[in-house]
């Protein structure tokens, strides 16, 4: 007795490869809409922006006439929020992640930390701010400045490398760390010598995944108030700065027509920046991935 | 109940075709020397033809075992029985080759009345049958007491064999032109005596494979 | 079949035991009634066992009969593992490794391992053998170079790769990555060396290689060898401990396990009859 009708499957052969082709469309059409959605983004921007993108625009200070507007203040005050961020982010981080991994026993007051974390990367980046604001700002009185600043944004991305770096970690065979403890290793030459090692590549594509965020956040900055137009450069930790989002959400929010097209000159350099550290983290995958 | 079935099942084919063998080679003896009481070469002659029979059941035995090691790695008690398979075998097929030997000594012997009574000899025979059909029983039980009583049956047919040799002796000092008949008759004495022989062998075997250790039963 | 009947026989026995006398050897690990547990799980019942010198001891038993947590007990690797509590005592020449002030980086450079998958670190062949070495100090280059040279060739490799000791040890064969962790581990020069299945993840040639390669090495070291191929067992061991359910049911020399076991548990179990 066979239980599958030979004849009854040919029957609805063709209506079940219909509806293969039909979800195999509908999913190419979800990925087609948001690679639309980035190119219609990019072509306005582009289109509005590049006329004023020049070497003006990247050397001159901002200005109250759209075509003498500049740059440099923002520019270079990002790569020094930047300056603070990565060390003081990427340090506690990975600390963090370490402490996690290797050393922590597992019992709920560790399961609690690690919940926490995860919890902390979902929190909006305006409470983050508002905390800079009360901590760095004013109780510690560093003021508007880059450490200030830098130290907020630390605390934004923080839970992001942490889990970023777990996840490097764990991912290194359990088998390696047996082969060095099997040596008489300690957990801390092991972890220097096997762990790391094996674990940077992702370590480092996923603090600069998270660096990218940073630069690109406006609304601590915004909480934290740090000023939009500057004259000058800032020459320490301490001084005050301005920033890249801030600036072109400054300029976007002007009246004067020629004004949004200096801020999409600005998203352009924006974008410059950004594709320039995705691209870096990009280069470390591949050049580093290690096979077990 | 075995995880095993297959491989016990070619075990217990392999078991049954020596228990096969021994019993052809018992029947091989019986005939032979009813052939020499009876002096009738013509059954001489076909159990002279019959002995390829057992000769290529003991190389069947023998490669059947040899393929079972080489594909089924056996261990412990598997690996002796399949070893101490081969051996009896070996030994019964001598049994069958001295049945051939009694059967052409019946043959150089021929019409010739004999002049020698075969008493000795009959009880000789008697005996030597008995043991190897004992063994084969013990075998196939596995059983060590009825192995021991066997063994020391042999004791006996050696006394036998010693008292029947001396007596030949004396035959062939008491008739001259006889000489030839009574060699042969010695010589079929002897292999009677190694036929129980054989049977002690085995039962040393069937010791190795149960208890698996050797142990010496012919002292 | 019929079960054998004992019959009495005349003590005028052959055996092997009166003809080949026994070799007093040195012993390398004493366990004294250790047990073992996994939270509430007895892993290890009251095991007592002597490990000899030069020898191979081979350890076999069915999945989870404890066979590898008593390997990794020798080693103490199996702290790694939280919820493991343990009582009784191991002797490592005449030391008790489960006494508290006992270093575990201490007994594991006289105890090396060798693990079921090989383990090379994703480093050169170079960097592989000398990491045990430099993590216990030697800088030396000249001293790294002749402990890396030694290690292979005492792991029958050095001909193999000493063309390209800087290539990463990824790109050798199964069986090949498996003898640089072998070498990996003479490089920390050490006395006892621990084998968990080492070849239950390569091929057959290969296999025979590395058996082979533990019969030299048992000249040198005392083994411990965990498998789940008790051929190899058979093949390669002195003795052979039979594990069941946390127990150890039969410890005894190769030869007469494999001809004739005491336990009929044990003999169940190498004949392929479990069950």
């Amino acid at each position: 007795m066979k239980y599958i009708d030979d004849t009854l499957v040919m029957k609805r052969m063709s209506k079940r490869l219909l509806y293969n082709k039909i979800w195999k469309f509908l999913f190419f059409l979800a990925t087609t809409f948001a690679l639309i959605t980035l190119a219609v983004l990019l072509y306005r921007i582009v289109t509005q922006g590049a006329g004023y993108l020049t070497a003006d625009f990247l050397t001159n200070f901002a200005s109250r006439f759209p075509a003498k507007a500049g740059i440099k203040a923002a520019l270079i005050g990002s790569l020094w929020l930047m300056a603070v961020v990565a060390p003081v982010s990427i340090i506690l981080g990975v600390g963090t992640a370490i402490y996690l991994e290797e050393y922590a026993k597992k019992n709920k007051l560790n399961d609690f930390i690690r919940m926490n974390i995860s919890n902390l990367a979902g929190v909006p980046s305006i409470v983050f701010g508002l905390l800079g604001l009360t901590i760095f700002v004013r109780t510690f009185g560093f003021g508007k400045s880059v450490l200030a600043a830098g130290l907020t944004m630390s605390l934004l991305i923080l839970p992001v490398i942490i889990v970023a770096a777990q996840e490097a970690i764990r991912a290194v065979p359990n088998e390696q760390r047996e082969a060095s403890y099997g040596m008489g290793a300690t957990k801390w030459q092991t972890i220097v010598r096997v762990v790391l090692p094996a674990a940077i590549p992702g370590i480092l594509t996923g603090s600069i995944l998270a660096l990218s965020r940073a630069i690109g956040e406006t609304a601590p900055l915004v909480v934290i108030g740090i000023p939009v137009i500057l004259q000058f450069l800032p020459t320490s930790v301490f001084s005050e700065f301005t920033a890249l989002p801030m600036q072109i959400y400054d300029w976007a929010k002007r009246p004067q027509e020629e004004f949004q097209y200096v801020a999409a000159a600005g998203i352009i350099v924006l974008m410059a920046v950004l594709i320039f550290m995705n691209s870096i983290a990009v280069f470390i995958r591949n050049k580093f991935q290690k096979r077990y | 109940m075995s995880v095993r079935e297959r491989f016990d099942l070619d075990i217990q084919a392999v078991q049954d075709q020596l228990v096969a063998l021994c019993t052809m080679s018992i029947a091989a003896l019986e005939r032979s020397f009813q052939a020499l009481l009876d002096q009738d070469l013509d059954v001489a002659l076909e159990i002279i033809e019959d002995d390829n029979d057992i000769n290529h059941l003991e190389e069947e035995i023998n490669d059947r075992v040899i393929l079972l090691i080489a594909k089924q790695q056996p261990v412990a008690t598997d690996l002796r029985r399949l070893m101490v398979i081969i051996k009896a075998a070996s030994d019964m097929e001598r049994v069958g080759d001295y049945a051939v030997n009694i059967a052409k000594e019946t043959i150089r012997i021929g019409r010739e009345p004999i002049i020698f009574p075969m008493t000795n000899f009959k009880s000789m025979c008697q005996k030597a049958i008995e043991m190897l059909q004992g063994i084969v029983k013990a075998f196939v039980e596995e059983n060590t007491i009825l192995a021991k009583e066997v063994a020391d049956l042999d004791d006996y047919v050696d006394d036998l064999y010693g008292a029947t040799v001396e007596l030949l002796i004396r035959a062939g000092a008491e008739h001259p032109d006889k000489t030839k008949q009574i060699s042969h008759l010695s010589f079929i004495c002897r292999y009677l005596e190694r036929s129980a022989d054989h049977a002690t062998n085995i039962a040393e075997h069937l010791f190795y494979l149960v208890k698996g250790r050797h142990y010496e039963l012919n002292t | 079949m019929v079960i054998a009947k004992e019959a009495p026989v005349k003590e005028t026995i052959v055996t092997r035991d009166n003809v080949i006398a026994p070799v007093q050897k040195n012993i390398v690990y004493e366990t004294r009634g250790l047990d073992l547990w996994y939270g509430e799980h007895h892993g290890l019942k009251n095991i007592n066992l002597d490990i000899y010198e030069n020898e191979v001891t081979a350890i076999i038993g069915p999945s989870g009969c404890g066979k590898s947590t008593y390997l990794k007990t020798l080693n103490r690797m199996v702290e790694l593992v939280p919820i493991v509590r343990t009582s009784g005592e191991i002797l490592y020449r005449e030391r008790n490794i489960l006494s508290k002030d006992y270093a575990v980086e201490e007994l594991r450079t006289h105890v090396g391992m060798v693990f079921q998958k090989p383990n090379p670190f994703p480093k050169s062949i170079y960097d592989n053998i000398a990491y045990g070495p430099r993590i216990h100090g030697i800088k030396n280059k000249k001293i790294l170079d002749e402990i890396v040279e030694k290690s292979l060739r005492g792991a029958a490799i050095w001909d193999e790769v000493k063309d390209r000791l800087n290539q990463n040890a990824y790109g050798l064969s199964g069986g090949q990555q498996q003898r640089i962790c072998i070498a990996r581990c003479l490089a920390i020069e050490p006395d006892v060396i621990l084998m968990d299945e080492p070849t239950s993840a390569l091929d057959p040639i290969s296999t025979l290689k590395v058996e082979e390669l533990v019969q030299e090495l048992k000249e040198k070291y005392s083994i411990v060898i965990v498998t789940h191929n008790m051929q190899q067992a058979a093949r390669i061991s002195n003795r052979t401990a039979f594990f069941l359910n946390g127990e150890v049911i039969e410890y005894d020399e190769t030869d007469n396990i494999f001809q004739n076991p005491s336990d009929q548990r044990t003999e169940d179990y190498i004949s392929g009859r479990f069950g």
